[in-house]
C-alpha cells in the first residue's frame, strides 16, 4: 500500500487515495485531501457534510444513504456535487476519511 | 473522471444509433488493468493470499481439471474456425478498437495455452499449432484482457457454432483465482458479503436504520405509511434486492414496498443476506455457489413461503441456477426462482392491479428499456420488464433492434468492471448503449440492474446524452394509486 505526504503527515492510502488509517484523520489532513479532489477551500457547508458523514460512520460503520445525507444536511444533491465535484460517495467520503464505497454504486 | 479526449475513440461515428466498427488500434487498452486483490480479501474468500510459487503447473493442471469437468469448454476450445462473426460484436472492441478485445482474440489467449498443453500438435510443434506457453507475459495478458470482458455473452449470440465466449472468460478467471490472481474490486465485494451480508458492506444496524429512514421519509414526503420490514420471521416473501437499492437506488426500494403494500403481502428483507448480487459469478464456481446459498439459508431461517429476486442482473443470472448450485427449492411455494418482474406480470395478469395504475403519472417521461446483459441473455427475462413498463407508462419506445433483447449491449461495467481504475474502458464500453439511447431521444432509461444503474448515468453524462436512469419498478410505483 502506498504512503503519501499530506499536510506534513505520512499516511497510508489505498490505490484510489482513500486513507487506510482512520485514526490519523485530522481537519488539517481533510483540507490536504480536499486539494486532491478539486476542492480548494473547505467552507462551512463542506464541513456540514463532512461532519455528518463522520458522525454517521462512527455510529454505523458505513456511509449514510445519499438521500439521508441530503435530508440531514438540508442540501440538495446537486449542491453536494457543487461542493464535492466527484460526488458524495467518492470525493466527500475521501475527504471525511471514510473508506471507499464498493459494490454496485 | 479520467477523460480520454486525446484519443480518437471519442470521434468514432454512430449512424441511426448504431456505432460503426472502429479502425484497429493495436494495444489501445493494453495498459488498463484492475487493481490486484488484497491478501486479506483473498483469505476471506478462500483464494491463495498471493500468487502461489508453482503457479504455472497449478494453472495448467486447473485448466485440465476444467476441461474434464466442463465438456462444453472442451468443445469451445476445439471448434472455433476464426470466422470473425464475433469480432465486432463486443462493446469493448467497438468502444476501444483494441483488436485484443475482439472476442475471438480474447478467447485465443486461453486457446493458445490449451493447445500447448492439451493437444498433440501443440505439445510437439507449438509454433505450427499457434500454441503458447503459460508464462509471465501470458498471465499478464490474461489478467488485463479477461478483466476487460464483462461476461455479457453478446458475442455468443452471433457465433455460428454457439461458442459461449463468456464461459471462456469465466474459465480463465477461475484458473487465475486458483493461483491467487484476482482483482481487488471483485474479491473485496465477495469478502464483504461473507462479513456483512451484502456487497456494499452495510452492517445490520445501518440496514435497519436505512429502512426506518425510508419509512419516515415516504410518510413525510408522500403521506403514505409504508413498511420496510427487516428479519420478520414467517413473512410470506423474502425479497433479495441488490444492496444498492437500500443505499443509492432508493426509488427502486420504495417501489418494492409500495407494490407489496398495495397487494397486502407480508414481506421482509434479511440482514443475513440482504444482497442478491453475486460477484462469485465473476470469480470462481466455489464462491458463486457459496454466495448464492446464503439466499436459501436466509429464506429457511426466516421460514418464508417464497423468495423474490429484486432488480439485479447478475443476481438473477445466478438465481436461475439456484437448483443446480444449491439443490432443490421444493421447500418453497412455486414458482421458483422468481423475479420481481415475473411477479408483477403475474399480478397484472391475475387482475390484482386492475384500476390501481394511473399511467398518466409517467406522462412526462419518454421511456426506453435497457436490457441488462444477464437477464436478457442468461436468464430468460426479456418480455416481463417490458410488460411492466407498458402497464406503467404511456410513452415507451424501443432502441434499435440490434441493441436490445438478446442483442443488447452490456452497460460497459458488468462482470466486475464497475471500478474506477478502468474508467476509460467503462466509458468506451458504454458508448454503443449511449448512441442508441441518444438516437431514440428517451428521457428515462429504465433498467432492472444495480450495476447498470451505477454505470449508465456516468456513461450518459460522458457521452452527453441527457437522460435519467432508473428502475423498472420505480415507474410502476410512481403510477400506483395508493
Amino acid at each position: 500500500m502506498p504512503f503519501v505526504q499530506l499536510d506534513g503527515i505520512e499516511v497510508e492510502v489505498d490505490e484510489d487515495g482513500f486513507i487506510q488509517e482512520p485514526d490519523k484523520w485530522t481537519e488539517e489532513l481533510a483540507a490536504a485531501i480536499a486539494k486532491t479532489e478539486e476542492v480548494e477551500e473547505l467552507t462551512e457547508d463542506h464541513w456540514r457534510v463532512i461532519n455528518y458523514l463522520r458522525g454517521y460512520y462512527q455510529e454505523f460503520g458505513i456511509a449514510p444513504m445519499i438521500r439521508k445525507l441530503c435530508k440531514e444536511t438540508d442540501f440538495k444533491l446537486k449542491y453536494i456535487y457543487e461542493l464535492f465535484p466527484s460526488g458524495p460517495a467518492k470525493g466527500a467520503c475521501k475527504i471525511a476519511g471514510l473508506p471507499k464505497p464498493t459494490g454496485c454504486v | 473522471m479520467a477523460k480520454f479526449d486525446e484519443t480518437p475513440i471519442i470521434q468514432d461515428p454512430a449512424k441511426a444509433g448504431i456505432l460503426a466498427p472502429p479502425p484497429i488500434r493495436e494495444h489501445a487498452t493494453a495498459a488498463m488493468r484492475c487493481w490486484p486483490g488484497k491478501a486479506k480479501d483473498h483469505k476471506a474468500i478462500d483464494l491463495p493470499e498471493e500468487r502461489v510459487p508453482d503457479w504455472q503447473q497449478k494453472a495448467i493442471a486447473k485448466l485440465g481439471e476444467l476441461l474434464e469437468k466442463n465438456k462444453a469448454l472442451r468443445v469451445y476450445m476445439d471448434i472455433c474456425v476464426r470466422c470473425g462473426a464475433c469480432a465486432d460484436k463486443c462493446q469493448y472492441y467497438l468502444g476501444t478498437g483494441d483488436p485484443q478485445n475482439m472476442p475471438v482474440a480474447r478467447a485465443e489467449l486461453l486457446r493458445q495455452v490449451f493447445r500447448r498443453y492439451y493437444t498433440l500438435g501443440g505439445r510437439l510443434f507449438p509454433d505450427l499449432s499457434h500454441a503458447a506457453e503459460f508464462d509471465e507475459e501470458m498471465l499478464e495478458k490474461w489478467y488485463i484482457y479477461f478483466y476487460q470482458c464483462s461476461e455479457c455473452r453478446r458475442c455468443s449470440v452471433f457465433c455460428p457454432y454457439g461458442i459461449d465466449t463468456a464461459e471462456i472468460t469465466m474459465a480463465a478467471r477461475e484458473i487465475m483465482s486458483s493461483i491467487g490472481v484476482a482483482t481487488k474490486y471483485v474479491t473485496e465485494v465477495v469478502a464483504k458479503v461473507y462479513e456483512r451480508g451484502n456487497n456494499l458492506g452495510i452492517p445490520p444496524l445501518a440496514w435497519i436504520d436505512n429502512c426506518e429512514f425510508l419509512e419516515e421519509d415516504v410518510e413525510e414526503e408522500e403521506g403514505i405509511s409504508l413498511r420496510f420490514p427487516v428479519d420478520e420471521q414467517g413473512a410470506d416473501v423474502l425479497l433479495v434486492p441488490p444492496s444498492a437499492d437500500n443505499f443509492a437506488n432508493v426509488d427502486t426500494m420504495i417501489g418494492y414496498a409500495k407494490l407489496f403494500h398495495l397487494l397486502g403481502i407480508r414481506w421482509t428483507t434479511s440482514t443475513y443476506c440482504n444482497e442478491g448480487g453475486n460477484f462469485g459469478l465473476f470469480l470462481n464456481y466455489y464462491n458463486l455457489k457459496k454466495v448464492n446459498k446464503r439466499i436459501i439459508d436466509a429464506a429457511r431461517m426466516l421460514g418464508v413461503k417464497t423468495i423474490i429476486w429484486g432488480e439485479c442482473g447478475h443476481a438473477w443470472r445466478a438465481g436461475v441456477l439456484t437448483p443446480t448450485l444449491n439443490g432443490p427449492m421444493d421447500m418453497f411455494d412455486p414458482p421458483y426462482p422468481y423475479h420481481i418482474s415475473q411477479f408483477i406480470v403475474d399480478m397484472l395478469r391475475k387482475g390484482a392491479l386492475d384500476g390501481k395504475i394511473d399511467k398518466s403519472a409517467n406522462d412526462d417521461y419518454l421511456v426506453t428499456y435497457h436490457d441488462p446483459c444477464n437477464p436478457a441473455r442468461s436468464s430468460q427475462l426479456i418480455e416481463e420488464p417490458r410488460e411492466v413498463l407498458r402497464a406503467s407508462c404511456n410513452r415507451f419506445v424501443e432502441m434499435p433492434a440490434d441493441t436490445i433483447r438478446e442483442k443488447t449491449f452490456c452497460c460497459g461495467a458488468g462482470g466486475g468492471l464497475l471500478t474506477d481504475e478502468v474508467m476509460p474502458i467503462r466509458m468506451a464500453g458504454g458508448k454503443p448503449r449511449a448512441m442508441a439511447v441518444k438516437h431514440v431521444g428517451a428521457n428515462y432509461l429504465a433498467t432492472p440492474c444495480a450495476i447498470c444503474k451505477a454505470q449508465l448515468p456516468e456513461v450518459m453524462s460522458y457521452w452527453d446524452v441527457p437522460v435519467q436512469v432508473g428502475g423498472v419498478i420505480d415507474l410502476l410505483a410512481n403510477a400506483l394509486k395508493l
